[in-house]
């Protein structure tokens, strides 16, 4: 066959050419969090970026793994990074979920949904799930039954799942509806433990399933940052500034990108600096950020400083971060 | 999310924010930003009959 045969066979007929994949980060490559937890319980966001862990009763490590150059049969060489999910205690429904923002952005009609993966078998297969959530104020929550089961091995292999999705006509769309799919354990309340190992995660309109498509980093992490933004410290790193007014200080900084709503806001190993004199104590923190910029009201600030000097929230000598969470 | 200790952050005597330990972390979650996942959270914390506690 012609490279220009292979080439044709190879391209959409439907859907977009480019920006085919609705997930976000599906090489697995940022992780803004965390590159590993361990023991886990609860449910969240713990490693790689837009992955959100639905605990459902089980146990679990999760690590984002770096791929052994040359020595990951039956995984394309393109990719360098991929999820480990290991679970230690089973139970139903424990599954990794991906979130794609706006409910109707993922159309009525056939979608495929594509990755690598290998590892071991949850009890009665590796199983894929979806919903349609309307958001807050919206339809309730529709299920989309996904009949196809999958089963791990200790090599990669590329699974391929083409799942219905039904119209959404008549649904009322409200606040932060998303639709979102879970991989991993289904109905079965086995606690065995499994593992799976999966990069190239690829969600694309249409029956056809084509190679995954890669982006630059800087690409992947801006569309991430959308939904969460870790701003690491390092030497006295200065995350905001302002001025301190008769009792409060109301600091400010860009955010990286637009984010998807109001953030919320969270800090470690930083503290707040009164020019000239030092440290400065204060007794909360107020959020008053938009969806692009970050204003954070210290309140009761007290020490050596007075109004209208100016003041710096800072990281200690190495490890202070703030971060900004929009996650559906 | 595991939400505990839930507190109003005040200004000038009226509510602005909340501060809450949620799975472990501590956040500040602004008030009523309805897709903000923390926001709607802490919402369904509320409606399961708890509280959250008054600024200082």
């Amino acid at each position: 066959m012609s490279n220009a045969r292979k080439l044709a066979d190879n391209l959409p007929t439907e859907g977009s050419l480019s920006e085919r994949n609705l997930v976000i980060n599906g090489d697995m490559t940022i992780a803004q969090r965390s590159t590993s937890v361990s023991s886990q319980t609860g449910s969240g966001y713990k490693t790689v970026d837009r992955i959100y862990t639905n605990a459902s009763g089980a146990t679990y490590n999760q690590s984002q793994q770096t791929v052994t150059v040359g020595c990951e049969t039956g995984l394309p060489l393109q990719f360098t990074k991929y999820l480990r999910h290991d679970v230690t205690t089973g139970d139903n429904w424990s599954q990794i979920y991906h979130k794609i923002e706006d409910v109707a952005s993922v159309p009525e009609g056939t979608v495929t949904l594509s990755f690598y993966a290998k590892g071991t078998t949850p009890d009665s297969g590796l199983t894929v799930y979806c919903f349609q959530n309307f958001g807050s104020g919206g339809s309730g929550e529709v299920g989309i039954s996904v009949s196809q089961t999958s089963t791990l091995t200790s090599t990669w292999q590329r699974f391929t799942v083409p799942i219905t999705i039904p119209s959404i006509t008549g649904k009322t769309i409200g606040t932060g509806s998303h639709f979102y799919f879970g991989i991993g354990q289904g109905g079965s309340t086995s606690t065995n433990a499994w593992t799976l190992d999966i990069t190239g995660l690829m969600l694309e309109v249409g029956s056809q399933s084509t190679p995954f498509e890669h982006e630059p980093y800087s690409v992947t992490l801006a569309k991430c940052q959308r939904y969460f933004q870790h701003h690491q410290g390092r030497y006295y790193t200065i995350f905001l500034n302002g001025t301190k007014d008769s009792g409060s200080a109301y600091l400010s900084g860009s955010l990286s990108q637009v984010m998807r709503d109001k953030p919320s806001f969270s800090t470690a190993n930083c503290y707040l600096y009164g020019i000239p004199s030092g440290v400065v104590s204060y007794t909360a923190a107020e959020n008053r950020c938009n969806t692009s910029y970050a204003t954070i009201g210290f309140t009761s600030v007290t020490g050596s400083i007075d109004a209208g000097e100016g003041v710096r929230f800072e990281s200690n000598n190495n490890n202070g971060y703030v971060r900004y969470d929009a996650e559906l | 999310m595991n939400i505990k200790s839930v507190k109003y952050v005040a200004v000038d005597g009226k509510n602005v924010g909340v501060t809450a330990t949620i799975d472990g972390e501590e956040w500040s979650v602004p008030m009523g930003a309805e897709g903000n996942r923390h926001w709607q959270a802490i919402q369904a914390w509320v409606a399961e009959g708890n509280t959250i506690a008054e600024a200082d």
